[in-house]
């Protein structure tokens, strides 16, 4: 079984970020894993994306051209990636900064407000938390255990505070 | 097994050296391999070593020179406009027989060029990469354990043969985290007598040089060094071969084209056609050998790669042009698609060796 | 009635520059100056590596672009190929100026070629990802200098003015900022003077322009102004360092 992610917003979005939590969540479920990011002057407010796979045999190349699921954080990200993802595959996407549906029938989508929630939660930042819960649940990843092992790891000891609202994050997005 | 950690290569590469017993670095900043001066400087102070950013490419090579030549491992890395600037140092290096180790995280050029992936520094780093008779031992990660693998394994052959490894890595294989265990096995460094590290008025002096006007003397020295260039060839090289048995078309790849063949090649098996793949880990010494014998069995071999068209000509050479060699590439910090690959595959496969 | 245009010599494109960032300002100030002495046309510039790498996308002007540091060679080798015709400037950041590119500063400068120098200090390694810089200020934290810039260990931020002006060979070496409006017009008044200068076969001229970079000190753009007035300028006073015609010469510095 191997999953191929892709994950794409704005740079300042915590793409990295989430796609990191992914692939530690990954090697701490004892998966084969890859974590490939866009590089370059992304800081300067431009698109940023990763590649994630997740597998139970070697990862060949890293670079996911054909996901099984995208999370798309931005309009840019959508249009640009709806029509790579593979027949059947899933497309997460923050509905509350993304207007349009997906237009494809041959794949399941999932329409998230997850800036609107995050900011209603008052962590304006965690939308890419937020749309994370909704994509652990989707694909039936998601123990408690497993994403607070994760996120230990992508979290330092002295943002450890951090840790209960991240995860706070993401179960609010899988109990969307 | 020890525990695996998530890093990016550029990241292992660092430690890696670290474990390695490297406590200098030097280097400028530059796009993709930035991460590796980033770990440097954090991690250098902590633990008594030497991470010094130096005022340009060719400043930096010659610190690593002055280190090398006290007998001390050292290392520095960049990105390929920062390495045609060390290539005069890279010369003297190989000039002095001193020991270092080199990274190349490949960006696509040329000139100033652009920062995304290339295997376009090929001809560069494996047939000298500057002026005069020499060679670097060039090693091509595919994985970001091998990136720290062979940052060892680079630091050992570097001591051993007295010259400089070269990691021939690129932006994908520095900036991409995969799981890495850093239980690396690290080689007694071996004596260093010819270090140039005080007298203490116990011995002849020690002279670092590579000047020799006379020459027939400079001539001998160049015949030495090749003679120690002709041991690493028989007894240094390293390939990966992959679905090879059977195979009937044969891929070249190294480092990330490797990866993405080897999708290529997973597809093509399902469609029933015998492929298989030779993977160089050593670029030099490059792996002849294997290539020379599955000319033998193959009808036509592909070469993939990053740039456009280099190591195809290794390729030709190791097959003494007996079969085809098809080139599939993509240049400019682009990266073939595993369905470039297999269309090649398809119509080779059809053709049957047919030019 | 038009009362804010872009300047003729400024392409209208957007450009990469991070938000805050003092690049935008600067660039405005030497195409006024390309504008107003009527010389776009006669004009070459050169583009360094490093933020300002994609420059030549956005002056109208010809536009050259360099190898990491060799700006200034480049430059003399563009003013000798028809010296009464070109008008040439670099444009170049700290790192590229006064770290890899030193030796070719200090020759073009020594040689008192009939260029013209746009210096931008902001004291760090901004395309990168923000590394030390060899003007960024003892104790500055940075990439590479992660617990502050130690000078035991890497040494001093170099004064580019201060050490040019020990040499006989340049004409001019101002340093002004754009930190505010009245640094803005200075600086403006200090572009125009060094391109004046070339125009009039004096020689080199150099300003170097204190300019903020929020993105890479991790600081809102207003504060990075307040940086730039409250640590940047004590260290990196503003002045005339030379003026040959003016007979201001070694250091001196005047203030207004």
């Amino acid at each position: 079984m191997t999953n191929e992610f892709l994950f794409a917003g704005f740079g300042g979005q915590g793409i990295l970020f989430a796609g990191k939590l992914l692939a530690y969540k990954g090697l701490t479920d004892g998966k084969e894993v890859s974590w490939l990011p866009s590089y370059g002057p992304e800081m300067r407010g431009g698109t940023a994306s990763c590649s994630i796979i997740l597998s139970d045999t070697p990862v060949g190349s890293p670079i996911v051209s054909n996901p099984d699921i995208l999370i798309a954080m931005n309009l840019p990200s959508l249009d640009k990636y709806e029509k790579t993802v593979k027949k059947g595959g899933m497309i997460f996407y923050d509905s509350s900064l993304i207007s349009r549906e997906v237009i494809r029938d041959d794949v399941k989508a999932f329409p998230i407000p997850a800036t609107k929630m995050a900011e209603e939660n008052g962590t304006p930042t965690l939308a890419n938390m937020i749309i994370m819960g909704k994509v652990l649940k989707e694909t039936d990843d998601f123990t408690e255990e497993s994403v607070r092992a994760a996120l230990t790891k992508v979290i330092s000891a002295k943002r450890a505070d951090m840790l209960d609202v991240n995860f706070g994050a993401i179960k609010l997005g899988y109990d969307f | 097994m020890a525990d695996k950690v998530l890093m990016k290569g550029n990241e292992a590469i660092a430690e890696a050296a670290i474990v390695a017993g490297c406590r200098h670095y030097f280097g400028y900043p530059i796009t993709p391999q930035t991460e590796i001066a980033a770990y440097m400087a954090k991690r250098m102070p902590k633990i008594g070593g030497c991470f010094l950013q130096a005022e340009s490419e060719i400043a930096a090579i010659n610190m690593v020179y002055g280190v090398a030549s006290t007998g001390l491992r050292v290392m520095t890395s960049s990105s390929s406009p920062g390495i045609s600037l060390k290539g005069e140092g890279l010369s003297y290096l190989a000039g002095a027989d001193l020991p270092s180790l080199v990274v190349n995280v490949q960006r696509g050029g040329p000139g100033l060029g652009g920062i995304q992936p290339s295997q376009s520094d090929y001809f560069q780093a494996t047939k000298g990469g500057a002026h005069g008779d020499f060679h670097m031992i060039v090693l091509a990660p595919a994985s970001v354990q091998e990136m720290a693998d062979l940052t060892v394994h680079g630091f050992d052959l570097a001591d051993k043969y007295r010259m400089t490894s070269m990691i021939l890595a690129d932006g994908t294989m520095g900036q991409m985290m995969e799981p890495v265990s850093l239980d690396l096995e690290v080689k007694p460094m071996p004596e260093k007598p010819w270090a140039t590290t005080g007298t203490k008025l116990q011995r002849k002096h020690n002279i670092t040089n590579s000047l020799s006007l006379d020459p027939e003397e400079l001539e001998m020295l160049n015949f030495k060094r090749y003679e120690r260039y002709k041991v690493i060839e028989e007894n240094e090289v390293m390939y990966e071969e992959y679905m090879m048995e059977d195979a009937e078309i044969c891929i070249a790849a190294f480092g990330i084209a490797s990866r993405v063949a080897k999708n290529a090649i997973t597809e093509a098996r399902k469609m029933g056609i015998k492929v298989g793949l030779i993977r160089p880990i050593t670029l030099w010494p490059f792996p002849t050998a294997p290539f020379k014998a599955a000319a033998d069995k193959v009808h036509t071999f592909i070469s993939v790669e990053l740039s456009m068209g280099q190591m195809i000509e290794d390729v030709r050479l190791a097959t003494e042009c007996r079969r085809p060699v098809k080139l599939v590439n993509r240049a400019g910090g682009m990266i073939p698609s595993p369905e470039q690959i297999l269309e090649a595959i398809k119509e080779a496969n059809k053709n049957g060796g047919a030019n | 009635m038009v009362v804010f245009d872009k300047p003729h010599a400024l392409n209208d494109i957007p450009m990469h520059y991070c938000p805050g960032c003092t690049h935008g300002i600067i660039h405005r100030l030497v195409a006024e100056c390309l504008d107003e002495l009527g010389i776009e046309g006669q004009t070459i510039g050169i583009a360094p590596v490093g933020c300002s790498v994609l420059a030549y996308n956005y002056f109208n002007c010809d536009m050259i672009e360099a190898a990491h540091g060799r700006a200034p060679a480049i430059a003399t080798g563009v003013t000798r190929a028809d010296p009464e015709n070109h008008i040439v400037f670099t444009y170049q950041g700290d790192g590229d100026l006064a770290s890899i590119g030193m030796a070719e500063t200090v020759h073009a400068a020594a040689r008192n070629e009939n260029i013209t120098v746009i210096f931008v200090n902001n004291a760090i390694y901004g395309m990168t990802g923000g590394q030390m810089a060899p003007t960024s200020l003892p104790g500055q934290v940075t990439q590479t200098s992660p617990y502050g810039r130690d000078t035991n260990h890497c040494g001093f931020p170099i004064k580019v003015c201060e050490m040019l002006s020990e040499l006989d060979g340049p004409e001019y070496l101002e340093r002004v900022a754009v930190n505010n409006v009245k640094n803005v017009k200075n600086a403006k008044k200090a572009i125009k003077k060094a391109f004046e200068n070339q125009i009039n076969k004096k020689g080199f001229s150099l300003v170097e322009v204190i300019s903020s970079c929020p993105t890479n000190w991790g600081m809102t753009p207003q504060k990075a102004l307040e940086w730039v007035a409250d640590k940047m300028i004590p260290y990196y006073p503003l002045g005339v360092y030379k003026d040959r015609s003016a007979g201001i010469v070694k250091g001196e510095v005047k203030n207004d």
